[in-house]
């Protein structure tokens, strides 16, 4: 038993030691599993059951390491009545056969969330098998089988000395390489047929047309000669394309499945939440959260995981999830959903799920649009390709068929068909995409999905924000001016400023350092004026002079920014904060300037123009006081003059302006909120590398060009072989999946050889 | 019919126990014994429980 608890804290040490303080949490967990007890409740939940056994299958998705399959699959030994526990890793499930006599569902389940493996209960779940599709396997099994027992018994034809062997057995193998062949070409070849007649269907030809021509050639071909001319057959040819051909395929899919998995599991989503770790805060990376931390999330914040409301008034908008636009209020205790978007106050919660970062990225491609016209373009070429590659096919066989050679005229035919493969240009942009989208998120750069990247290669024109983009949103040097506040006041401010997400207000409350705060009755932020909330039937506002005081006199412009303070209706003072520039910045902007134009927008007063213009430049556009309108517009009228927009901002006051832009980028650092108008997130630390990873992006469009050209190139070879009926029809099947493979290493190996200069980020 | 026919038999001997070799494999994928690849092999690994005698 000692073992077993030995195990067990090396597994759950971290989840075990966070909260020592958790009593409470514990009490109201004992009685979570209440509902377990209820007869239709197990009944849905289990697989199984009969007067002794119980069959049930728990998600447990988070089982991540060895010691965790350990853990579950002695379960019997935690606790009595569990007979068998079995676990399936690649699932996150594991099955578990109890004793009804000796325990019930409902302690297996606390049993299972006390070492701290809570599973995740759903009364669908139970019914949602859905049958595996084996089929590709099957047919590669077949294909494989059939494919090399022909060839053997086709050795007789290679090899016959002197035709002994062939006069002897030759026949007899022939037919039954036939009969080995007919699963081949009834079975395992059934989807490059339904995608021949589905292309020929909708008149868009594409590369399985070739295909299946190809092996109905061959086999057409074999048995005519079989039948008609007792000559040779060529059915270890057939099943050989076949197979090759279902290999090429799984391995595509196996990376492109990779890639995906990639994205969703070990790709780095730049949001972090700050997190409450004894009596400390810690900013923490939502794909580090686990099960019960404490996450604060504020105003205009997406909630990062599954979560329960722990402290706050929580106002939740689901329109990120649902579309639905009517923000909910949630009671304490309550589910809130990853998705959700807070309105008002900041809340605590306490994280139920790990967090799915591939769900809340699929949540963000479904905001924007999509770009399918690179896709169309590719059916069109794909289309022309394989009319070409037939026209050359036919070209080529009467010329032999003209010349009376019948043989060189069958392979010239078959062999083209196989050889010509536009796989390459269907390839090789999904590809060097995948490529450049890990090498780019690896760098700080995380893109919502693979056709920004050409769109960031036609970018002209970037504008960035000012404030939080260009200027670091810590280490403001922050001064007040006016008549002096009274504690009172300042915790006022304090309690206000506390539940913005403006990196102003962070400052302010950073400053003031009030322990004990107010709790407030309303909170609303006006993005690009201020915030303003009642405390203690007080009314408070911060922000800018005009939101603070309307129609004041014309203030002097300072190379600071300025919150102004307004309580009840007297403005007591002002709080100026000194802006301090990224470091590296100067450099950046100029090597920016050298390759686009470059303008600067920001929300402040224009004194710091002499700054900026020194660091930029001569022939700069810099503008001050925008409105979150003033930005969209500047970039709807730089977009209606005909060039493409970059903008980059910090997603709070200029989420108009990203969405409007051709790329959107938003900067993060630390743990601002997610916006779903960007089209990519860039970690602060990565901001300075921004105009080498849009160097990198239009190399990448090189990359697909260069890929393009080598496809090109060994389509060019392989036809003036194949044309020529030089090509025997095997060694043709080999070499296709060959060159798919030699593209996929050549995209690889050139995308990184671009981006070797993307400096990696620290994490 | 020579000597060397027997060959076709034995050829035709040998596909068919391949071919039963062939429907066990395909069985066996079809039943999912191949859904899982990580917990088999760090299955092995794990030691039996060790009967302390310490109460």
């Amino acid at each position: 038993m000692y073992e077993i608890l030995n195990e067990n804290d090396l597994c759950t040490y971290y989840e075990l030691n966070q909260h020592p303080g958790s009593q409470q949490l514990q009490q109201k967990r004992k009685n979570k599993f209440a509902y377990l007890d209820k007869e239709e409740v197990v009944s849905q939940l289990i697989a199984f059951a009969d007067d002794q056994q119980v069959h049930v299958t728990f998600s447990v998705p988070q089982m991540h390491c060895s010691s965790c399959l350990w853990l579950l699959e002695h379960l019997g030994s935690l606790q009595k009545g569990i007979l068998t526990a079995r676990v399936n890793f690649v699932q996150k499930e594991v099955f578990v056969v109890y004793d009804k006599n000796q325990t019930t569902l409902r302690e297996v389940v606390e049993t299972m969330s006390a070492i701290g493996y809570e599973p995740y209960l759903s009364m669908s779940a139970g019914k949602r098998r859905k049958p595996k599709n084996y089929s590709r396997i099957t047919q590669i099994s077949i294909a494989g089988f059939c494919f090399a027992n022909i060839m053997m018994l086709s050795l007789p034809e290679y090899f016959s000395v002197s035709n002994y062997l062939q006069e002897k057995t030759g026949t007899a193998f022939r037919y039954i390489g036939l009969v080995l062949a007919l699963p081949v070409f009834f079975y395992c070849s059934r989807e490059f047929f339904a995608n021949a007649y589905s292309s020929i269907k909708t008149k868009y030809l594409n590369i399985d047309t070739s295909i299946a021509l190809a092996i109905l050639l061959t086999f057409v071909r074999s048995l005519y000669n079989l039948f008609v001319l007792d000559g040779n057959t060529y059915f270890d040819s057939m099943s050989g394309i076949v197979f090759f051909m279902l290999v090429g395929r799984w391995a595509q899919d196996r990376t492109q499945q990779s890639l995906v998995f990639d994205r969703d599991y070990k790709s780095f989503f730049p949001i972090a939440v700050n997190v409450k770790r004894n009596e400390s805060v810690e900013a923490a990376l939502i794909g580090d959260l686990k099960e019960k931390d404490i996450i604060e999330v504020y105003d205009q914040e997406i909630i990062p995981a599954d979560a329960v409301l722990a402290k706050g008034k929580a106002v939740i908008d689901y329109s990120f999830v649902t579309g639905e636009s009517i923000p909910r209020q949630i009671e304490p205790g309550s589910l809130i959903y990853a998705g959700g978007k807070q309105l008002g106050e900041r809340i605590e919660l306490m994280v139920l799920k790990k967090s799915d970062q591939g769900y809340l990225t699929n949540l963000w491609n479904k905001e924007g649009r999509s770009n399918t016209d690179n896709r169309k373009l590719l059916h069109r070429i794909s289309n022309y390709f394989t009319l070409i590659v037939f026209a050359l096919t036919f070209a080529s066989a009467l010329f032999w068929l003209i010349k009376g050679e019948y043989n060189t005229m069958w392979n010239a035919l078959t062999t083209t068909l196989i050889v010509a493969c536009p796989c390459a240009l269907l390839l090789a942009s999904t590809f060097t995409n995948g490529n450049v989208m890990r090498i780019l998120s690896r760098s700080g750069l995380y893109l919502k999905n693979a056709d920004i990247i050409t769109n960031m290669a036609r970018i002209k024109h970037i504008v960035l924000d000012k404030t939080g983009t260009i200027t670091l949103n810590k280490n403001f040097n922050v001064s007040y001016k006016g008549k002096p506040l009274t504690d009172y006041e300042k915790r006022l401010v304090a309690s206000l400023s506390r539940h913005s997400t403006h990196p102003l207000s962070k400052a302010i409350y950073g400053h003031l350092k009030m322990k004990q705060l107010v709790a407030v009755d309303s909170f609303s932020n006006l993005p690009g004026k201020g915030i303003e909330g009642w405390i203690d039937d007080h009314h408070i506002k911060t922000g800018s002079r005009e939101f603070v005081q309307p129609a004041s006199a014309n203030e002097n412009p300072s190379n600071t920014s300025r919150v102004f303070i307004w309580i009840d209706g007297i403005v007591p003072g002002v709080f100026e904060l000194e802006n301090v520039y990224r470091p590296g910045l100067t450099t950046m902007l100029q090597s920016i300037r050298k390759k686009f134009n470059l303008s600067i927008l920001s929300g402040d007063n224009n004194a710091e123009y002499d700054r900026l213009a020194n660091m930029t430049g001569p022939g700069t556009d810099i503008f001050f006081n925008q409105s979150p309108e003033d930005k969209y517009n500047y970039v709807t009228q730089l977009q209606t003059s005909g060039t493409e927009v970059l903008m980059a901002g910090d997603g709070l006051n200029d989420a108009g302006a990203l969405r409007k832009s051709d790329v959107g980028i938003a900067v993060m650092e630390g743990n601002n909120s997610f916006t779903p108008a960007s089209d990519g997130i860039i970690s602060a630390a990565a901001f300075t590398s921004l105009d080498e990873m849009l160097t990198f992006s239009r190399n990448a469009a090189r990359v697909i060009t260069i890929s393009f050209v080598v496809s090109v190139l060994y389509n060019i070879i392989g036809l003036y072989f194949a044309l020529q009926g030089l090509l025997a029809p095997v060694i043709a099947a080999i070499l296709m999946p060959a060159s798919t493979i030699s593209i996929v290493l050549i995209t690889f190996l050139m995308s990184e050889w671009y981006g070797r200069r993307l400096k990696r980020l620290k994490r | 019919m020579t000597f060397m026919s027997i060959i076709i038999i034995t050829a035709i001997a040998s596909l068919l126990i391949a071919g039963v070799f062939l429907a066990a494999l395909i069985w066996s994928i079809r039943d999912g014994q191949y859904d899982d690849d990580f917990a088999p092999p760090n299955r092995i690994l794990f030691d039996d429980p060790k009967k302390t005698n310490n109460k």
